[in-house]
């Protein structure tokens, strides 16, 4: 039996020094298998008498369990150890920059739009659209601008023939929504404009935001509360605002809307107008065939590359329809 | 308009200080857009008297002046050609500082010392330019501060009028308004009818009642009119922005600007027989004051004597019957134009004038006579003359009559959102000078005065309350109309989904001129013809797009100039094409794209974009919508002939995509291979409601072929054949592989497909796949010529 305790140390020293699984396998099948050196030790019982057998079968079941034992023990740190050799070959570096597109992104007039948009729709406005190429009733006659009205040569009116003209404003969709439907209504209509215009602060295209609330109970203080409470979530603080009698033929009463702007520390606060705004006319009504002593409205006008380049900074219009990738990518 | 704010605060003067002043205006309505001064800012000029003039020694064009500042004289030495003893001039004294701060100090010119400066009004800020010194009236007092006698700490106010307010284009009107906004009463100067010392009067008729419902005449005999407009009067039209004349001119404009009525000056020598206010005839031509020529159209009001017309009728006086320094009598024209008739008119003849501004806008139809005893009186200050009576034709059957206006409490209430108690309503209304002829607790019938007739309908009056009641001082509530759910199809895509998708492409949003050259438009498109605009902004601005093609691909050449190599640009917005029902505006979307496929990086190589990045592109796009669209091989004058799809759903046309034509590439100057596309909007956003079909358990069985087949037959149409025969339960069809090579035989490729086929509820048999799957081989050989690939 001295035999198997050695069988058992230069078992254990093999396992020590294996560096496979596979050479691990070899020295189990060498000292565990069916012909193991260690199973064999079992024949050695028969020469025993009966009363020493049990303890001689102990001794060799513990030494193949030691063995056995260790085998797997040392089975586990060779796995373990293949493991991380993988994954230490897998290593990449992180630091690297991913594969794929670059980003696009809205022109900063969309971006400005879709926030409009978001906001009104929350309160129920509609989002309308009309033509560009108008005729001239719905862009000046039946907002109440007559033939030579004086307001007329206000609006360097783009024309293709003495009737068609591009649209000056966003406010025939107005006409338009209130002859295709039925009180009430509360709608925006975003989109562009046109002005036979072009200098540092004008380009001969740019784009408004109309809208238009009619309903049979709403006033000026309505309208008040509207526009106030529009620029203060559009520009996300609390601004001073002032409503400036104004003159639009298609609303009276009208305004002009001013909103505080600038920087006390340099000194740079003014006001500044932004919009536009009255109660619907009561001749705009009835071209549409409204009763304007039942229904009244408001209505209101917003420049969106005025409210962009002051929400973003811009300082100069042209810059939205030059395009430049350098200038666009700013807005993403 | 412009005014002096001195001028208007001799006729009201509220305790304001000029800021204020111009922020209460504002408020009221009447938007100052800004002021300046009058005078340039200056100090230590006195008025001065040359007591004696003396050649300098040694210089021909200088002189060497003795000149007075009342207390101790000095001396001066000058260049101005107009100094002479006696001219009483701005001088400045040592130690006075002019504009520019520019000090003046002791000087010696040419060896002859000179203690000041005779100065000129451009020295001093009051004028751009001058020939010569400022010279002063006699009357001035020798010695006193040049500001203060010339009472130049003033400024001229710029306030931009809506077209509504004609009754503000005077000083009289604004004192008017600065009155009812302080509760003030305006002093204007005494106007009292010159007495008649002749009997000749002028002939005047009028054809024209409806242009012309009043004209007055008045004939001045004998006026002298090299006399020189006095300096008060020079210095307010100077600081309204109006240049002196002579003293015809200069006292006509003052009372358009005092009182609002344009008037005119004829010289009678040049008038045939009477004046005539008659519509213009066929091809009459006149010159006017400023010397052009114009060919009159018949609705043109004009002013004729008994043998031709001698002016536009509020707009312009002509050349001919003008005065000048010989004038001896003079016919004054005092008269009421009908703004209708009026508007427009200038602009036809590119003209602007303040007559014609104010006619247009509305002049006050009973101040004529006012405005001719004003005139009168002050020309006859100014020039003498012996005055002649009035004469006045008038119609009051073409007369504008002060119409009956109701405002009633409620409608007040209900449009301003307020109660205003009735006092304060009529306080208003009265201060305004409306006259309330009747009040029943309920409403007011109320006239408009002849100052104001943009004031006709209630609306007129509840804005007027409201405007002096103050728009700041009226509440702000909530408006409570009820809320509506609206519907919004869920089939249909937002166009904002649209634009996300392509922003997630990599694709920058651009938004570009609805005008376009049509030089570039004709290379996109040149089967269809932009519709041009009249007066286009500029040649290439000037015709509407028929494709955002011609907008995206200028945006490529200016992003290429500045050195961006990898362009992805998308836009949507309308495109505009005549037809023969009327004008087609469509809703477009468009893209280009040029450069690489990826950004530049470490990983992926670089491989210029192609078709077939870009149709996958859109193939996302059409899944994401959720519709159907086959891309069939097209030709487009402005695509590569073998690179161009046009996109077709349920037969009809959606778009096109395709690599920009080289030759259109070349001429428009751009590098790269182009890919774009464009597709109407309306045809691709509408997609469906999703619909469950319950999930098959059973297998799914794919079958692989390769097939040889000639290069000319599209792959659609393989797709097409083997769906044909494939059955019902086929699931996918697949392309992995295409292959061209000399080992196929010349114009022939290979095809790697991949069938998957699944039944709902059962498992397939091996029988069935078989014979489908060889039906499809059997299809394609059949067909389409096809070989099996070994």
């Amino acid at each position: 039996m001295e035999n198997l305790e050695q069988l058992v140390q230069d078992g254990l020293s093999a396992v020590e020094s294996a560096d496979s699984l596979q050479a691990l396998d070899q020295i189990r099948v060498e000292y565990l298998g069916k012909k193991g050196v260690i199973t064999q030790q079992a024949k050695t019982l028969g020469k025993l008498s009966p009363e020493e057998r049990p303890a001689a079968g102990q001794k060799i079941n513990e030494a193949k369990g030691q063995v056995e034992q260790a085998i797997n023990a040392r089975k586990t740190d060779l796995e373990k150890a293949a493991i991380e050799a993988k994954l230490a070959a897998e290593t990449i570096d992180v630091t690297l920059p991913g594969r794929g597109q670059d980003l696009g992104g809205l022109h900063p007039v969309t971006r400005t739009l879709q926030r409009i948009e978001d906001i009104f729709a929350r309160a129920g406005y509609s989002v309308e659209q009309g033509p560009e190429i108008e005729d001239d009733y719905h862009n000046f006659e039946a907002l109440n601008i007559p033939d030579h009205h004086p307001a007329r040569a206000m609006h360097d009116t783009f024309y293709f023939n003495p009737g068609t003209v591009l649209r000056t404003h966003t406010s025939p969709v107005q006409i338009r929504t209130m002859e295709d439907g039925k009180p009430p209504f509360r709608m925006i209509c975003p989109g562009r404009v046109y002005r036979c215009d072009s200098d540092m602060t004008h380009t001969p295209m740019f784009h408004q935001v109309e809208g238009l609330l009619v309903e049979e109970n709403v006033s000026f203080a309505d309208l008040k509360s509207t526009v106030e409470e529009f620029l203060r979530v559009f520009f996300e603080r609390d601004l001073k605002v002032r409503f400036r009698p104004s003159y639009f033929p298609f609303t009276e009463p009208s305004a002009e809307v001013d909103i505080e702007w600038g920087r006390e520390e340099d000194g740079s606060i003014k006001w500044l107008e932004v919009m536009g705004c009255g109660m619907v006319h009561p001749k705009v009504f009835e071209h549409c065939g409204i009763d304007a002593e039942k229904y009244r409205g408001f209505a209101f006008g917003l420049g969106v590359e005025r409210l962009a380049m002051l929400r973003y900074g811009v300082n100069d219009l042209r810059m939205f329809f030059e395009n430049d990738l350098r200038f666009l990518r700013q807005f993403r | 308009m412009k005014f002096s704010e001195q001028w208007l605060r001799e006729w009201v003067n509220p305790s304001l200080g000029s800021q204020e002043l111009m922020d209460q205006i504002t408020m009221a309505g009447l938007e100052v857009d800004g002021f300046e001064p009058v005078a340039g800012e200056f100090s230590g000029v006195v008025v001065g008297e040359v007591q004696s003039v003396e050649p300098h020694p040694d210089a021909d064009k200088l002189r060497v002046c003795q000149v007075s500042n009342g207390e101790q004289t000095v001396q001066v030495v000058c260049g101005a050609p107009n100094v002479r003893a006696g001219l009483k001039v701005p001088f400045a004294e040592v130690g006075a500082v002019l504009p520019g701060n520019f000090k003046i100090k002791k000087a010696k010119l040419r060896g002859q010392p000179s203690q000041g400066m005779l100065c000129a009004e451009a020295e001093l800020g009051l004028s751009d330019a001058s020939d010569g010194l400022m010279e002063l009236p006699e009357s001035a007092t020798t010695g006193q501060d040049f500001r203060e006698f010339m009472g130049l700490n003033d400024i001229t106010i710029d306030v931009d009028l809506t077209p509504n307010r004609a009754d503000c284009l005077s000083i009289k009107g604004l004192a008017r308004e600065v009155g009812v906004l302080n509760s003030l009463a305006t002093k204007a100067p005494a106007i009292e009818a010159v007495e008649a010392v002749h009997s000749e009067v002028p002939d005047i008729r009028i054809e024209a009642p409806a242009g012309c419902p009043r004209y007055l005449g008045r004939i001045l005999r004998n006026v002298n009119l090299t006399a020189e407009t006095p300096l008060w009067m020079q210095e307010k039209l100077r600081r309204s922005g109006i240049r002196s004349i002579d003293p015809a001119v200069d006292v006509t404009n003052y009372v358009l600007l005092e009182q609002g009525q344009p008037m005119h000056a004829f010289d009678r020598d040049e008038i045939s027989g009477g004046i005539v206010v008659r519509m213009a005839k066929p091809a009459e031509k006149l010159v006017l004051l400023d010397g052009q020529e114009v060919q009159l159209t018949e609705d043109t009001l004009v002013i004729a004597d008994h043998d031709k017309p001698i002016a536009i009728a509020g707009v312009m006086g002509g050349e001919h019957s003008g005065v000048s320094e010989k004038t001896r009598d003079l016919v004054l024209e005092s008269a009421y134009f009908d703004p209708i008739t009026l508007a427009g008119k200038a602009r036809e003849y590119g003209l602007h004038t303040d007559a014609s501004h104010r006619f247009e806008r509305g002049v006050d139809y009973q101040l004529a006579r006012d405005a001719m005893e004003r005139a009168t009186r002050l020309l006859m200050d100014i020039v003498g003359g012996e005055p002649g009576e009035i004469v006045e034709v008038a119609s009051d059957e073409h007369l504008p009559k002060a119409p009956r206006i109701t405002l009633r409490q409620q409608r007040l209430n209900d449009v301003l959102g307020l109660a205003i108690d009735s006092a304060t309503v009529e306080n208003i209304l009265t201060r305004l000078g409306l006259s309330i002829e009747e009040a029943n607790g309920e409403s007011w019938q109320v006239t408009a005065p002849s100052f104001r007739p943009d004031l006709a309908i209630e609306e007129d009056l509840i804005e007027e309350v409201g405007r002096i009641y103050g728009y700041n001082n009226l509440p702000v509530t909530e408006p409570v109309g009820s809320l509506g759910l609206s519907v919004r199809e869920e089939a249909i895509r937002p166009t904002s989904a649209i634009r996300n998708f392509f922003v997630a492409q990599g694709y920058q949003e651009a938004i570009t001129y609805s005008f376009v050259d049509p030089k570039v438009q004709q290379l996109v498109d040149p089967d269809h013809e932009g519709i041009a605009l009249a007066n286009p902004i500029s040649s290439d601005l000037s015709v509407m797009r028929t494709t955002l093609w011609s907008g995206l691909l200028k945006t490529v050449a200016h992003n290429q100039n500045r050195q961006q190599p990898r362009i992805r640009l998308f836009e949507t917005g309308l495109r505009f094409e005549q037809t023969e029902e009327g004008i087609d505006q469509q809703p477009m979307l468009a893209g280009v794209v040029v450069g690489n496929q990826a950004p530049e990086n470490w990983i992926n190589g670089r491989r210029a974009t192609d078709f077939f990045d870009v149709k996958g592109e859109l193939e996302s796009l059409f899944d994401l919508l959720g519709i159907e669209v086959e891309f069939l091989p097209s030709q487009h004058p402005a695509l590569h002939p073998g690179q161009t799809a046009e996109l077709i759903r349920d037969g009809e046309h959606v778009g096109w995509l395709g690599t920009l034509h080289p030759q259109v590439q070349k001429n428009l100057e751009l590098n790269g291979t182009i890919l774009m596309f464009e597709l109407f909007l309306n045809s691709i956003v509408t997609g469906y409601v999703p619909n469950f079909k319950a999930i098959s358990k059973f297998p799914e069985v794919r079958r692989d072929l390769a097939i040889i087949i000639g290069s000319d037959v599209p792959f659609a149409k393989v797709e097409h054949v083997a769906r044909m025969h494939a059955g019902e339960h086929l699931t996918a069809l697949r392309v992995f592989d295409v292959y061209e090579g000399e080992s196929l035989g010349e114009g022939n490729r290979s095809l790697a497909l991949s069938l998957f086929w699944q039944h709902p509820e059962r498992t397939l048999n091996e029988d069935e796949v078989h014979t489908l799957f060889n039906g499809v081989i059997d299809a394609l050989k059949e067909e389409l010529g096809a070989t099996l690939r070994s």
